[in-house]
């Protein structure tokens, strides 16, 4: 009797396996099968302005509701703008927070100041936008793109790019703002993956006179780069599609501008104004292309680093 | 486990039953966002006293339009107008329900509300970014008295599509030749200059924080931020102030034609009083009705607000339509809305 309750017990057991490996197995394929669905679904929308504008479509920088004119350049120029100006502060910000908190802060630092940095990733980032909107962009006017207009604006090659009147809002603003926001992202992944390089490994170089420097550089971020690469790849994903916060400071204007002071537009922040009163097949198709154009950049970027990185590994390999 | 399955089935039952439940409102409408506060207030008022539920949901003039078109809602909505061959082609017909006027909001130092006058040919030809100083002449002509700053004038437009832009450059379009040609009229076009808001609310910050900006709102929205608004000229050559008098002026001056579905835009209407940029809101509905009961719960909610709700949609800042337009309203309701055997719905 007992054994046969305790055969029992087990068949149920083996039942159980099966259905949580089948379930789990389900959820896996759900994943590539929501995204093959998604991917065609933007296809399948932007058809219309796929066949209306071809190829054009991409290097066009007409945005003309009237006449049905449409041309993605400036949305993806504005895009890729944003992002880059935001990793190019982020990523050394993020650095230098990453290695105070894991070599120089006293100990009774840490806790606080690595919570206070996770605190600021779980912002809404409609808070930033507004935060952005009605405080720092009319400091930003009234105190320092006057200074930029005069120190920078008058430099020959890159003079053009920063002058411009002060309106406090525009692609430079919006490059900030995301840095802010992608800052907590990329410096607490730095933290955590320098955290686990192992301390005989340090401390053998502190041991042969390296300083922290030295030590970070020639020790710490080899040890880590994958890692640290992985967070900056998820910092770039936000600020690649974040919509909200960029909307409110970035100007929403359909015009090529040299000047990183004047207004511009994202791929994101068009999408989120314009979808709800568009209508006309072609209108609602562009901005569904434009989606598929924020798919397709995103992908190619986080395949690029994948790529990258499998590169580093093969010739970390071969040196050894 | 079984149980627990039973958990979730009853769970989504209970979900769904919620959701059918909250369709359940009697009278179901979508579209314009600009009239929403006043439609709101109408139903909460009505409902108190019908014990009839009006469910307008405030999802932009577009989406109104599809919906009507997709059968889903009893009425859209639209600040736009149809066409007469457009309501025509879909079987539909349109009536006004209130008034609201777009105002020219500026943020000039120094310059007060209502000091700064403009002509429909200043105006025009800032938002053609033609005129990219406040002290140009163009503008100093008719502005003799008033210091204008040596400052570049900066251009703040909607950046979603929108009522309010529409019937904005249909203003532009009617006065200037060269807007008509190179920009045109919708609810969102390619604007020469300037910068985009999200909404009147976008618009008004942006001009709050920008000196030397230029915008355009709803009446209500430059009231609330108690934004300094321009003087503009108007058809008869007067220089007129933003107020329920002049929206008023223009409403009743506008030559309403009960047989194109009202298709009518205030802008550049003639009177001494008239505000040039003037707009009514506007309900769709279709001519021969599915639902011959819901369609008359429609009329009979509008037919109570046109009677009750003037005080209602003054205190929002919208503009009553005048008697006789109303009156006109009600005898097309005669005409037009049937119900499946071609009966009258309305009597």
């Amino acid at each position: 009797m007992p054994i046969f309750s305790y055969e029992a017990h087990l068949k149920r057991q083996a039942m159980f396996d099966l259905l949580f490996r089948g379930l789990a197995r389900t959820s896996a394929i759900t994943v590539l099968i929501l995204l093959a669905a998604i991917i065609a679904s933007l296809i399948n929308g932007s058809m219309p302005a796929i066949n209306a504008f071809g190829l054009g479509f991409l290097s066009s920088s007409e945005w003309d509701p009237v006449n049905n004119e449409f041309g993605a350049l400036i949305p993806i120029i504005g895009t890729l703008v944003t992002s880059s100006i935001a990793l190019l502060i982020a990523i050394p910000v993020s650095f230098g927070i990453a290695l105070f908190l894991t070599e120089l802060s006293p100990q009774i630092l840490r806790r606080p100041l690595g919570i206070a940095i996770e605190l600021l990733a779980g912002i809404p980032s409609i808070i930033y936008g507004m935060w952005g909107l009605f405080v720092f962009a009319p400091l930003f006017a009234d105190y320092v793109e006057p200074w930029i207009n005069d120190q920078i604006g008058t430099m020959s090659y890159i003079g053009p790019f920063f002058s411009g009147p002060p309106m406090g809002i525009g692609m430079l603003t919006a490059g900030i703002i995301l840095a802010i926001m992608v800052i907590p992202f990329i410096s607490s992944v730095m933290r955590d993956v320098f955290d686990v390089v192992p301390t005989l490994l340090k401390e053998s170089a502190y041991g042969l006179g390296s300083t922290t420097w030295e030590v970070m550089w020639n020790v710490v971020l080899p040890y880590t780069k994958v890692g640290v690469a992985g967070g900056i790849m998820l910092g770039l994903g936000r600020a690649l599609g974040e919509t909200m916060a960029v909307t409110f400071v970035i100007g929403n204007a359909h015009e090529i501008n040299k000047s990183l002071l004047m207004p511009g537009n994202s791929i994101s922040s068009a999408l989120a104004n314009e979808f709800n009163e568009a209508d006309g097949e072609l209108y609602i198709s562009s901005l569904i292309e434009l989606g598929l154009i924020l798919f397709f950049i995103t992908f190619v970027v986080l395949s690029v680093a994948r790529y990258m990185l499998f590169k580093l590994g093969q010739r970390e390999g071969k040196a050894t | 486990m079984n149980s627990k399955l039973k958990q979730l089935m009853i769970g989504v039952t209970v979900v769904i039953a919620y959701a059918g439940a909250c369709q359940a409102a009697n009278i179901t409408g979508a579209g314009a966002t600009f009239p929403y506060p006043v439609y709101a207030k109408w139903a909460e008022a009505y409902r108190v006293k019908t014990s009839v539920e009006m469910n307008y949901q405030s999802i932009g003039s577009g989406g109104g339009i599809k919906q009507i078109k997709a059968k889903t809602v009893d009425f859209g909505a639209t600040d736009a107008p149809m066409s007469p061959e457009e309501l025509s082609a879909n079987g539909m017909t349109q009536f006004p329900t209130v008034v609201g006027g777009v105002v020219p909001i500026i943020n000039i130092p120094g310059i007060n509300a209502g000091q700064l006058k403009l002509t429909s040919k200043t105006l025009a030809e800032i938002f053609l970014g033609k005129i990219t100083k406040w002290n140009d002449q163009k503008i100093a002509l008719d502005n003799s008295g008033v210091n204008l700053p040596d400052q570049s004038i900066t251009v703040v437009h909607r950046a979603d599509g929108s009522g309010t832009t529409y019937i904005f450059t249909d203003y532009l379009s009617k006065v200037s030749t060269e807007w008509k040609n190179s920009v045109g009229t919708d609810k969102a076009v390619s604007w020469p200059v300037g910068t985009g808001g999200k909404g009147n609310e976008g618009v008004a910050s942006y001009v709050q924080r920008i000196k030397g900006s230029i915008g355009y709102v709803e009446y209500a929205y430059a009231l609330q931020n108690k934004m300094s608004y321009a003087q503009l000229q108007n058809r008869d050559g007067q220089f007129v102030s933003p107020t329920d008098d002049s929206f008023k002026a223009a409403a009743a001056n506008a030559h309403w034609d009960a047989s194109k579905g009202f298709y009518e835009i205030l802008t550049n209407e003639p009177g001494r009083d008239s505000w040039p940029i003037t707009g009514a809101t506007f309900i769709l509905v279709y001519k021969s009705a599915q639902n011959a009961e819901a369609a008359k719960e429609v009329l009979k909610f509008f037919d109570w607000a046109y009677t009750n709700g003037d005080k209602m949609a003054s205190d929002l800042n919208y503009v009553p339509l005048p008697a006789n337009v109303v009156g006109m309203i009600r005898g097309a309701w005669k005409t037009q809305i049937k119900d499946a055997s071609g009966k009258a719905i309305w009597k």
